[in-house]
């Protein structure tokens, strides 16, 4: 149950990311952006940050960095990989997601907390919460307003690949619950076969009551649990 | 700021220690003359040339006078105003480091120590928001992680001029924006600070940005250069033309038509590098290869080499050739004086050079060795091995000369401190539309469109977020927390600084216990105008003196801080805004408490006593379009007992909101309870009656000291009130919490009022918003 957290130089929800794994009963270990090795991990978090300064587009250069032949790899193996704010930028830069992270439609770097709706309970990432539960975390980025183009975006739809929908507390899917201007208030995305996820919003931010919600753990315990399993079969 | 208590002993003298006598520098080709002129436009009077003469026995070079001008300035120098820091209480067995580090360091328990400074950048703000917000973040943090602790919060205080100016709301935007920038990208939480707004400061924003860094006590390191031979590293971003003489910039006032001429002096930050730089230094630290670390900040390598030599009575040697530099053909001035951002001096244990340069290049940084400690006692500067510098490092340092000018009340001051403000008790419009003005006023409303656009939750230790009374992290793998507050009512220091100042420091220490944490230490930003003219220095004088008696009386000493001076555009000064950053330490997290009220029942009561004081007031300024009276009062007793009081309480867990009253009065502190989070449909209403015998716009709009709003279950309602008489503290019930959907209703005896709570936040967050999106 090795997790492995990349650590690009700009990354600084690394911390954060180890610290929600240990408290979900996995082992989380750093790996070093100019690594060209996982070390064996069995799966693989891309954290949230600024990785490489992010000054030309969020994750631009990351894609580039020694470690991410690797994740693809892992990846295209059929590795667990999560990517995480600036993780899921990343991902979509390195084609192991489709779509793009724009600007957010307020211009404006946001910080608050959002809701979303589990739309997906039956995957690795979400076996631990219910379908249709709304969930509250915090999100903190400029650029998360996801795009697709229509084709994209109906194979995401028609696949239900859709995992995580911006929603208000009830559980409506509205434009005044969408804080970013992504299509389809979409929050979180699996790739086709459902090994990698992407998400805007920060689990990792939302592991213990202290912090104001704990509705991130269940996504790491699903992890964790989702690897024991593996290993016992 | 407040560099240690050290007395100049060096003038005159020559260098001690064994090294060979060197020839006094030559001046070197191309550099000007020194001339009177010269002199002058150094910042530097005939009389500090003087003693720069007497203190090198000769004339200096040109390459000198600059590195005097830089160390002898107002920013690093503290000439005007060290004689009355010196004043400040700045000692408790909790205070690891005081002033005169980088920052200073409390002990605040479970083996961590905390380190924290607050710092301006108004001077580079004025002339470009963006960046010289950004780069006052970035200075900031580096002063905290130069100590060997990892920034884990920052906070801000903010203050503007009317923001229905555009060019208040282009530099409002701009800082904000620079702020979150830089901020969000190194990945460090803002907890909280606040933001004012008041004609006050129309043309010179203050912009005051502070940092938390926590480390285990053994982790300490300072800004020394210790051990001869040992050797000096420039490590970080490479060196430019950006910023030069910057320290002598911010010691000056600002005139119309000075936004091109100085904008070479406001420097580009990179928080990339910075975060790169952050790293690196804490990896460093840990390494043991280094035995002193200081950031390359106002007057860059001249100020780090000549104090880090200061502090450890050693002296540096360095060849600017050496230097990594961005363009050719930079002079040993210029270079000696550049202020570009995100650099460090590190002085490595000598042969571990190559090591220190490992950690650097996994950073992406480089590492030159510029230079070594030596036994001279001197700063001692060589191009290419020829002395272009040779300045004994102490008088330099500590050696500024120091004045106490006169101070006196300005006039204008005075009539509007004294003015009849009874007339203005009435409200035009009535009392609601008073009270609705007030919650709606930018200094009241929400600053939520300032903190959401500030990463608020990284590091996942964020108990408390902006919004409350004092933002609260918690220590990582602990139950422990650190509560951080800042405050300064600057029309509360105008009109009587003696008194404001007090107040600054009461509110700031009533905001972190009302949370549930012990006060502990403060740091300060001291933002005035001119000290050269008397009303100024009257100002100054009196603000430490307030902060003195409020610092000892609350047993929150100073551990350091910043002087800004010349806030001042075309001979208008700014309000002396004497910033308190206060720090409170709570040692179980579960006795939290936050401002809003909770539940349908809860008994509402008031711990402290109304009286009605409407002087300097938010009410007078939103309503009447006036800043006038005798601030509140401050009765150090009273609000010590109701300091202790309120801890007691949350420690004892019968609480279930505490919010203090401040700028707005009851009116503000009972909407801010009643709304609680910006979600809509989320806060509660609730009904109170008063029986104070005070005009109406008096008791609710009144910004009286020493007094909170507390909430409780009925069933603890006879603890609170126990605990409120055990320490002398009156306390009134004074309502109830009426729960979801009810509005908040008052009555007094000669008034009743009732607010819906969409109305309420309409006007409360909606306020700011609705001026930044809709004027653009």
């Amino acid at each position: 149950m090795n997790v492995a957290i990349i650590t690009f130089p700009g990354s600084n929800c690394d911390q954060d990311c180890h610290r929600s794994v240990d408290v979900a009963g996995g082992s989380p270990s750093y790996v070093w952006h100019r690594e060209t090795s996982l070390g064996g991990a069995d799966a693989v978090i891309v954290p949230g940050g600024f990785a490489h300064g992010d000054y030309l587009r969020p994750g631009a250069i990351a894609r580039f960095s020694p470690i991410m032949d690797a994740v693809i790899d892992f990846a295209r193996g059929g590795g667990l990989v999560v990517g995480i704010c600036n993780g899921f930028q990343v991902l979509c830069e390195a084609g192991l997601l489709p779509g793009a992270l724009l600007r957010n439609e307020s211009l404006r770097f946001q910080s608050h907390d959002c809701r979303m709706r589990v739309e997906r309970a039956d995957t690795v990432y979400t076996s631990e919460y219910r379908e249709g539960q709304v969930i509250r975390m915090p999100l903190s980025h400029a650029d998360g307003n996801y795009y697709a183009d229509p084709e994209t975006l109906a194979e995401l739809e028609d696949g239900g690949r859709v995992v995580f929908r911006y929603c208000d507390a009830g559980g409506a899917v509205s434009d005044a619950a969408n804080p970013n201007g992504s299509l389809n208030n979409i929050g979180g995305i699996v790739n086709e076969r459902g090994n990698v996820l992407g998400m805007m919003p920060h689990p990792d931010r939302a592991f213990d009551p202290a912090l104001g919600s704990v509705d991130g753990l269940p996504l790491f315990t699903s992890l964790v649990g989702a690897l024991a399993r593996a290993e016992v079969a | 700021m407040m560099a240690a208590d050290r007395d100049a002993s060096g003038y005159g003298t020559t260098q001690a220690g064994g090294t060979a006598t060197i020839a006094p520098p030559e001046p070197r080709p191309g550099d000007p003359p020194i001339t009177p002129e010269l002199v002058d436009d150094h910042g530097l009077s005939p009389d500090e040339f003087a003693q720069i003469r007497r203190i090198l026995g000769r004339d200096p070079t040109f390459t000198e006078l600059g590195v005097f001008s830089a160390m002898w300035s107002e920013h690093c120098g503290y000439k005007n105003s060290k004689r009355m820091l010196r004043l400040l209480p700045t000692q408790a067995p909790w205070v690891i480091q005081g002033p005169g580090e980088n920052a200073g360091v409390i002990d605040v328990g479970g083996g961590y120590a905390l380190a924290f400074k607050i710092e301006s950048h108004n001077h580079p703000s004025a002339v470009e928001p963006y960046q010289g917000a950004a780069t006052g973040i970035g200075g900031i943090l580096r002063d905290v992680f130069t100590m060997g602790a990892r920034p884990v919060a920052t906070l801000n205080s903010l203050h503007f001029g009317d923001l229905e100016r555009p060019r208040v709301r282009y530099l409002f935007g701009g800082v904000v924006k620079g702020i979150g920038d830089y901020g969000n990208c190194v990945g460090i939480p803002s907890t909280g600070g606040e933001v004012y707004f008041d004609r006050g400061y129309e043309e010179n924003p203050i912009v005051n940005a502070m940092c938390l860094g926590l480390m285990r006590k053994e982790e300490l390191i300072r800004g020394t250069a210790e051990g001869v031979g040992n050797t000096l590293m420039a490590v970080g971003a490479r060196t430019g033309r950006d910023g030069i003489h910057g320290a002598t910039f911010a010691s000056e006032e600002l005139s119309e038509g000075d936004d091109e001429a100085s904008r070479p002096q406001v420097q580009v930050g990179d928080p990339f590098t910075e975060k790169l730089l952050l790293e690196a230094s804490l990896e460093l630290i840990a390494s043991g290869h280094i035995v002193g670390i200081q950031d390359m900040g106002a007057a860059g390598l001249t100020s780090s080499g000549a104090e880090m030599a200061g502090r450890s009575g050693t002296g540096v040697e360095m060849d600017v050739a050496l230097v990594p530099v961005r363009e050719e053909g930079m002079t040993p001035y210029e270079i000696l004086l550049s202020e570009s951002q995100e650099r460090m001096l590190v002085v490595a244990a000598a042969g571990r050079e190559d090591a220190v340069r490992e950690i650097l290049e996994k950073w992406e940084l480089e590492a030159e060795t510029i230079g070594h400690v030596t036994a001279s006692g001197a700063f001692r500067v060589l191009e290419d091995g020829v002395v272009v510098a040779d300045i004994p490092a102490l008088p330099l340092t500590e050696g500024c000369p120091t004045y106490e000018r006169p101070g006196e009340e300005g006039d204008e001051v005075r009539s509007l401190r004294t003015m009849d403000i009874a007339p203005h008790e009435e409200p035009p419009a009535g009392l609601r539309d008073a009270f609705l003005r007030v919650v709606g006023s930018p200094n009241v409303a929400s600053k939520q469109w300032v903190y959401e656009q500030y990463d608020t939750t990284v590091r996942a230790n964020s108990i408390e977020r902006p919004g409350g009374d004092a933002g609260v992290i918690r220590i990582p793998g602990t139950n422990r927390g650190i509560a951080a507050s800042t405050d300064c009512n600057g029309r509360h220091t105008y009109l009587n600084p003696r008194v404001g100042a007090m107040g600054a420091v009461a509110e700031a220490a009533r905001n972190v216990a009302c949370t549930g944490a012990v006060p502990m230490a403060i740091t300060n930003c001291l933002n005035f105008g001119s000290p050269l003219k008397p009303h100024i220095m009257h100002q100054f004088r009196e603000a430490v003196l307030g902060m003195r008696d409020a610092c000892g009386y609350l047993e929150t000493p100073v551990t350091g801080g910043n002087v800004s001076f010349y806030n001042e555009t075309d001979g208008k000064a700014v309000y002396p805004t004497p910033v308190i950053g206060m720090i409170g330490v709570m040692e179980d997290l579960d006795t939290i408490v936050r401002h809003p009220f909770q539940d349908a029942g809860d008994a509402i009561l008031l711990l402290g006593t109304n009286t009605g004081e409407l002087g300097g007031s938010e009410y007078l300024y939103a309503v009447h379009d006036l800043v006038a009276g005798e601030p509140p009062g401050v009765d150090l007793a009273a609000e010590r007992a109701l300091q202790r009081c309120i801890l007691a309480m949350a420690a004892r867990r019968v609480l279930k909101s505490a919010h203090d009253i401040a700028s707005g009065g009851l009116a503000a502190t009972l909407t801010e309870s009643c709304l609680g989070r910006p979600r809509k449909g989320d806060g509660v209403g609730a009904s109170v009656r008063f029986e104070d015998d005070l005009p109406d716009t008096a008791l609710l709009f009144g910004e009286d000291h020493g007094r909170i709003v507390v909430s409780c279950a009925p069933g603890d309602e006879a603890s609170v009130r126990g605990l409120a008489a055990d320490y002398g503290v009156p306390c009134a019930r004074i309502g109830t919490v009426t729960g979801k959907g009810s509005p908040l209703r008052i009555e007094t005896p000669t008034a009743a009022l009732q607010l819906g709570l969409d109305t309420l936040r309409e006007r409360y967050f909606g306020a700011i918003p609705g001026i930044m999106n809709e004027a653009g």
